[in-house]
């Protein structure tokens, strides 16, 4: 779908931005917002580009570059870390040859961290995109890239 | 030997969240026909005289802030009802269980508590990352509006109501209700100075009611049940149940629906199954990184928001995180301490520079400071002072792990 007609399905109304600019996100493969985007966003709402890059900027779940086709966001919250989940990021970087905040070259995977995702009773967790993955460890974070990895 | 009292998880595994039928077939939709029948200002007095306070952490009494909500600015032509579903303290899952799999009874809560105060208009403010709840909301949204719950002319009362689903993107401050209601309004998630409080000017400026989800399942139950039951549960001054969620190191974590007034004790070893290891309690963090820890002495009070407030502890959200001996009461502070660094808003100095000196002095305190007491005691002082100058609770918050951690488990943070 175009930006425009994603636009189209929203009232130009300030108080549809967040919701906006997820489902700008959401539409396109590499998972970000582009510079296009936000500005048309702007018009649309008749707002300047800065209040609506700032919003864009403002919450961790936008991403203003370039992102990987699964963004995958581990938790590192108190209950994670108790239960070893400050393993899960070396494993995956491990795994995927890149540091926290990166994406791999082939444009597959982003590694991202995240605060609690509310799966506490499971610890540790992380999230592929929209899938929740626990109880985590060293073999079930292999085999779940290895089935991504075949997408 | 307690055991659970589900009232407000009574569906969950039993029905299938997708089906509304399932739902009314459970005696769903039951609050909401009565409440119909009501006058507002009854289905208020029920509640207030119900004892209900709220679930997301505050306990406050909810049937206060309705009556507040109704009265305030009585010539405004839009009143608001919002729900705050952005549940995001770490320890906590008790929304993702109702909403995921009973998303009806906060919706009916949320409908009967806008015709209470007579709200037209509201919305569901959920984290972005609930995937499930998001799609579970979304279809008993859609649900709803198809049988007639929600619209215009709601079961031929008269009463219209349209309920919007709203999507909040990573901000952990934007579960704070006046941070909330600037997100809601398409804004970067900045507290707002109170007063005014949400009763008085909430979104859009107008009166806005803002309930927690789980607060807001309690509702039809009580409306369909009466006060009189509802008080059967918990204690005097803390009604009824309260969902804990329990995590860490015991046998079988989870969510547990209790009467309030239970110890941490019967939680662990009751409900929980005890320790998983062989190791012995060592501490618990109650609500989260905005919570506080506790050791073993406090396994016999009351979880009730009184009681625990009087003992220097909090109740919160209902989250409790348990560990156990050789686990590092360090590293967690220094866990909930990086968290509010990374949450941190920016707009009230003490709080922006002031999370990111309590990490660094914790840090200090590994690496080798000649006087550690003295640095902790700083430490305590600077939260301290964020406290009584931040604008929100974000920064009013590190003080609780900080200085209970210090009373509790100094030996641990001065190694």
């Amino acid at each position: 779908m175009s930006t425009k007609q994603i636009l189209e399905k929203f009232e130009p109304r300030r108080q549809n931005l967040l919701m906006i600019l997820h489902a700008l996100q959401d539409n396109h493969p590499q998972n970000y917002l582009t510079e296009e985007a936000l500005g048309e966003t702007a018009k649309h709402l008749k707002l300047t580009k800065s209040s609506v890059y700032g919003v864009a900027k403002y919450y961790t779940m936008f991403s203003l570059k370039p992102r990987g086709k699964f963004v995958i966001r581990v938790c590192v919250s108190a209950v994670c870390e108790l239960m070893k989940g400050q393993e899960v990021i070396g494993h995956l970087e491990n795994v995927l040859g890149i540091k926290s905040g990166e994406t791999t070259p082939c444009g597959t995977f982003t590694l991202e961290i995240a605060e609690c995702l509310g799966q506490c009773q499971e610890a540790p967790s992380m999230m592929i995109n929209e899938k929740v993955f626990n109880h985590l460890d060293e073999q079930k974070i292999r085999e779940v890239i290895t089935e991504y990895r075949k997408w | 030997m307690i055991k659970e009292t589900r009232i407000t998880l009574k569906n969950v595994g039993k029905i299938n969240p997708e089906s509304i039928d399932d739902y009314i077939a459970a005696g769903g939709y039951a609050g909401l026909k009565k409440a119909l029948k009501m006058e507002p200002f009854s289905i208020i007095d029920e509640v207030l005289e119900a004892g209900l306070r709220g679930r997301g952490g505050a306990g406050f009494s909810t049937g206060t802030k309705k009556k507040f909500t109704s009265k305030s600015c009585l010539t405004c032509p839009q009143r608001y009802v919002v729900v705050n579903a952005d549940e995001g303290e770490p320890g906590t899952f008790k929304d993702r269980v109702i909403m995921e799999n009973d998303p009806h009874l906060y919706i009916e809560g949320t409908i009967i508590a806008a015709f209470s105060i007579n709200a037209t208009k509201g919305f569901i403010y959920l984290r972005g990352e609930y995937t499930g709840s998001i799609d579970k909301t979304r279809k008993a949204i859609a649900a709803a509006y198809e049988r007639g719950f929600l619209g215009k002319n709601i079961l031929d009362s008269g009463f219209d109501f349209d309920l919007e689903l709203k999507l909040g993107a990573g901000s952990y401050l934007c579960g704070e209700e006046l941070t909330m209601l600037e997100s809601l309004e398409g804004k970067r998630g900045h507290p707002r100075i109170k007063p005014p409080f949400p009763a008085e000017k909430g979104v859009f400026g107008a009166p806005t009611l803002v309930n927690n989800v789980e607060t807001l399942s309690n509702v039809p139950l009580i409306i369909a049940n009466g006060k009189d039951w509802y008080r059967q549960f918990g204690t005097e001054r803390s009604p009824g149940t309260k969902i804990f969620t329990i995590s860490g190191k015991v046998k079988n974590p989870g969510y547990y629906e209790v009467e309030m007034g239970v110890s941490l004790r019967e939680l662990i070893w009751d409900l929980a199954g005890g320790m998983s290891g062989d190791k012995p309690f060592k501490a618990a963090l109650l609500g989260g990184a905005a919570g506080t820890f506790v050791d073993a002495s406090m396994l016999d009070e009351r979880m009730t928001y009184d009681n625990l407030r009087e003992k220097g502890a909090t109740l919160g959200s209902g989250a409790v995180i348990v560990m156990e001996e050789g686990d590092s009461v360090y590293n967690i502070l220094h866990n909930c301490l990086r968290f509010f660094k990374h949450e941190s808003c920016g707009k009230c100095v003490p709080c922006r520079v002031g999370t990111s000196m309590l990490v660094k002095g914790t840090e200090k305190l590994r690496n080798g400071v000649p006087d550690k007491r003295a640095l902790l005691d700083q430490m305590v002082h600077e939260s301290e002072i964020m406290a009584a100058t931040s604008l929100c609770p974000l920064g009013q918050s590190p003080i609780l792990p900080l200085k209970s951690a210090a009373r509790y488990f100094a030996e641990d943070l001065l190694i």
